[in-house]
């Protein structure tokens, strides 16, 4: 475990360089995220810490190839997003990346069952491993009893844990999480904090959650990254990470 | 994403949102459902007209007369043709000439007379008119009571209706409802007439004198026969002849043996061959009307006058080529509004699922993918609303065809069948709904998958 690992989380996973996002509101430039370098290493669980409209959501879109840099460039396994196509950045968020919001975001009028069934109808996987492959997933965040269920009729750690089997139904190298407790009461929002450190211990996944609550990425995390007004103010890795202490103390 | 999977997720995602999509649907196949109608309409009127001018003979009907005769059509503009004294008779040898000519169908005289007709001891004078078995399927005796002449030589007539009802003792009141051909049939089938009339005969004299201009001198000898009534017809076969025309009819062959003397016979005194007596007019039949003109040219060389009506089968044709596409650009325009309203449909159910659209691109969907769910849920509502419309068409030809009937019935004509819908309509209609529906789906789809996902995710 530990040689093949090391060397996995030694290698830098995502990179970015100068990377800047402004929008304009009108008259005002705002400038989302001026010029953030930061490289974030495979295997790391990484929080991103800041106030609301500190560009901790914009860095994290920009890293989804949700939305494009107005400058300066993101780099994920040696490939330089900028350079992507549309069609290709969709490929990108289908693969490589698996997203986790705040709100959720399950299609109502679907089953949770056709929820997670979703990328990989968009991925072109056959019908009959479709469905079996759904049941796994869901099954292995405890929903195996909610499969026909509409996203309406379940709890919010019920939709989370449905959003995060749906994240990892293409088996991405990494879960990228917008405030993913938000919404929870703190009993929940541990449950499903819980799954996401077990996706990054057991299946080794880079992990990058955007969070305002300091104590939960002091919890869980294995560095925490602070951004201001769009611009990284700092940079630490989280001795006191319960996880870090137990399995990456060599990697610190 | 596979197509199987976009239409599957297309059919799904319509039918959360039934009503309205429904709605939309029903607008297209209204649509479409107009198209069909009138078209269907536009082309059963064409068939209908079609088959009733090729049933009434009119437009594949070439009259002919000689030169000699008085009244004889166009007598004057025929300048370059022989003096009428010298153009040649029309009798039994030019008959035969005539149906020789290539796309002839046939040709017979025109055997007419005023005679005497006996009924219940009363007398009548009325004109009678020789009727060739082929006109068996002519429209006239569509409404017919009884049937038609059982042989071209059997003692059998064929009554108009006006003479029934003098037959009757039945006048027609002004204003009055027209009494039905079946009432006046009724009592009349079966029965016997009476027919008096001028026998012409050669004389003795002329018959052994062969060598010496045979046949012009004959006698005029008082006949009585029997002859039973068949039919009673409704509509009046003989219209076309307006003054001359005729109120009973007999079989073509029984009159010509009959030798009655013809109004014609004292005028060609000298042309009375016995056997071979000159016609005033020979109607031939062309096989379609289009071969009408040469038949036409042909007969003209021959020497001999001819007319018919030609040039408006033309223009009525014309007449349905505009009426069929007028008829359709009403349907499509009622398409068009269909369309309208897939496109807002489906405008709405973008606004409406920006939500959606920006969690499918955020978990991998491409814009290939978001355009091609848009398109296929316009394609969708397309194939349903082309086969509910081209249904709902058919049913409404239909409903119209029968109101058309009853209508028809209530006037006492026979039925007809105003509406046809051919197979090509129905495809055409289809497909016409899938394209227009594929069509009106173009902007909403593209307008769909251009969406920013950031922006479509952000909180309200």
């Amino acid at each position: 475990m530990s040689s093949s690992e090391s060397s996995l989380k030694d290698s830098i996973a995502i990179r970015t360089d100068n990377l800047c996002r402004y929008y304009q509101m009108g008259e005002a430039l705002i400038r989302a995220v001026d010029g953030i370098s930061v490289q974030v290493s495979s295997g790391e669980f990484v929080a991103l810490l800041g106030t609301s409209g500190s560009g901790k959501s914009s860095l994290l879109n920009l890293i989804a190839g949700l939305d494009r840099p107005t400058s300066g460039t993101v780099v994920v396994q040696e490939n330089d997003l900028s350079k992507f196509s549309r069609e290709e950045l969709a490929k990108y968020r289908l693969h490589t990346v698996g997203m986790v919001f705040q709100s959720f975001n399950l299609i109502p009028s679907m089953t949770l069952l056709e929820n997670v069934e979703l990328p990989l109808r968009f991925a072109e996987v056959d019908r009959g491993k479709r469905e079996a492959l759904a049941v796994q997933a869901l099954g292995r965040v405890g929903l195996s009893a909610r499969l026909r269920h509409r996203p309406t009729e379940l709890s919010g750690g019920e939709q989370q844990r449905a959003s995060l089997a749906r994240a990892l139904i293409n088996q991405p190298r990494f879960l990228l999480a917008d405030e993913p407790t938000g919404n929870l009461d703190s009993q929940t929002g541990t449950e499903i904090m819980n799954f996401i450190r077990e996706f990054n211990e057991t299946l080794g996944m880079t992990i990058i959650m955007v969070t305002h609550e300091r104590t939960l990425a002091e919890r869980y995390a294995s560095r925490m990254i602070f951004l201001a007004d769009g611009k990284l103010i700092g940079d630490q890795s989280n001795a006191l990470s319960a996880t870090a202490g137990q399995t990456r103390g060599g990697g610190l | 994403m596979k197509t199987y999977d976009m239409a599957e997720l297309a059919v799904r995602n319509l039918r959360e949102s039934i009503l309205r999509n429904s709605l939309t649907t029903v607008g297209i196949s209204v649509g479409v459902a107009s198209l069909v109608a009138m078209l269907s309409l536009g082309i059963g009127l064409q068939q209908l007209a079609g088959r009733r001018l090729e049933k009434s003979g009119l437009f594949d009907t070439v009259v002919v007369t000689s030169r000699r005769e008085l009244r004889g059509f166009n007598r004057d503009q025929e300048e370059n043709g022989p003096a009428p004294a010298e153009s040649p008779t029309l009798n039994e040898d030019a008959r035969q000439k005539i149906a020789q000519l290539p796309s002839v169908l046939e040709a017979y005289p025109d055997i007419r007379f005023i005679t005497e007709l006996r009924y219940d001891e009363k007398p009548y004078l009325t004109m009678m008119a020789g009727l060739p078995f082929s006109a068996k399927n002519n429209d006239a005796f569509d409404g017919m009571q009884g049937s038609f002449f059982s042989s071209d030589t059997a003692s059998e007539v064929i009554l108009q209706k006006s003479f029934a009802a003098q037959l009757l003792g039945k006048t027609p009141k002004a204003g009055a409802d027209e009494s039905s051909v079946a009432d006046l049939a009724k009592p009349l089938l079966g029965k016997q007439l009476t027919m008096r009339y001028a026998e012409r005969t050669a004389t003795s004299a002329a018959a052994a004198d062969t060598n010496q201009s045979a046949g012009t001198a004959y006698s005029v000898v008082s006949h009585e026969a029997t002859l039973k009534i068949v039919g009673v017809c409704d509509l009046d076969p003989d219209s076309m002849r307006g003054q001359a025309r005729a109120r009973v009819f007999l079989p073509l062959k029984l009159a010509q043996n009959l030798h009655v003397m013809q109004p014609s016979d004292l005028r060609d005194t000298t042309n009375m061959a016995g056997g071979s007596p000159a016609y005033t007019t020979v109607e031939v039949h062309v096989k379609s009307p289009t071969q009408v003109q040469t038949v036409e040219d042909a007969i003209k060389k021959m020497g001999f006058n001819t007319f018919s009506i030609v040039d408006a089968t033309r223009s009525l044709r014309q007449f349905f080529a505009v009426l069929d596409l007028f008829l359709g650009i009403f349907g499509s325009l009622a398409l068009a509004v269909a369309s309208i309203g897939i496109i807002n449909t489906l405008v709405m159910a973008i606004l409406e699922r920006r939500r959606e659209i920006g969690i499918m691109k955020a978990i991998g969907a491409s814009d290939g993918d978001v355009k091609g769910l848009f398109f296929a849920e316009a394609g969708v509502m397309g194939v349903f609303g082309g086969f509910v419309g081209v249904a709902l068409g058919w049913t409404i030809g239909r409903v119209i065809n029968l109101g058309t009937n009853l209508y028809l019935k209530r006037l006492h004509f026979p039925p007809e069948q105003i509406w046809f819908v051919p197979w090509w309509l129905v495809i055409g209609a289809i497909v016409f709904a899938i394209v227009v529906s594929l069509l009106s789906g173009l902007y909403p789809a593209s307008r769909a998958a251009r969406l920013d996902p950031v922006q479509a995710l952000r909180y309200e």
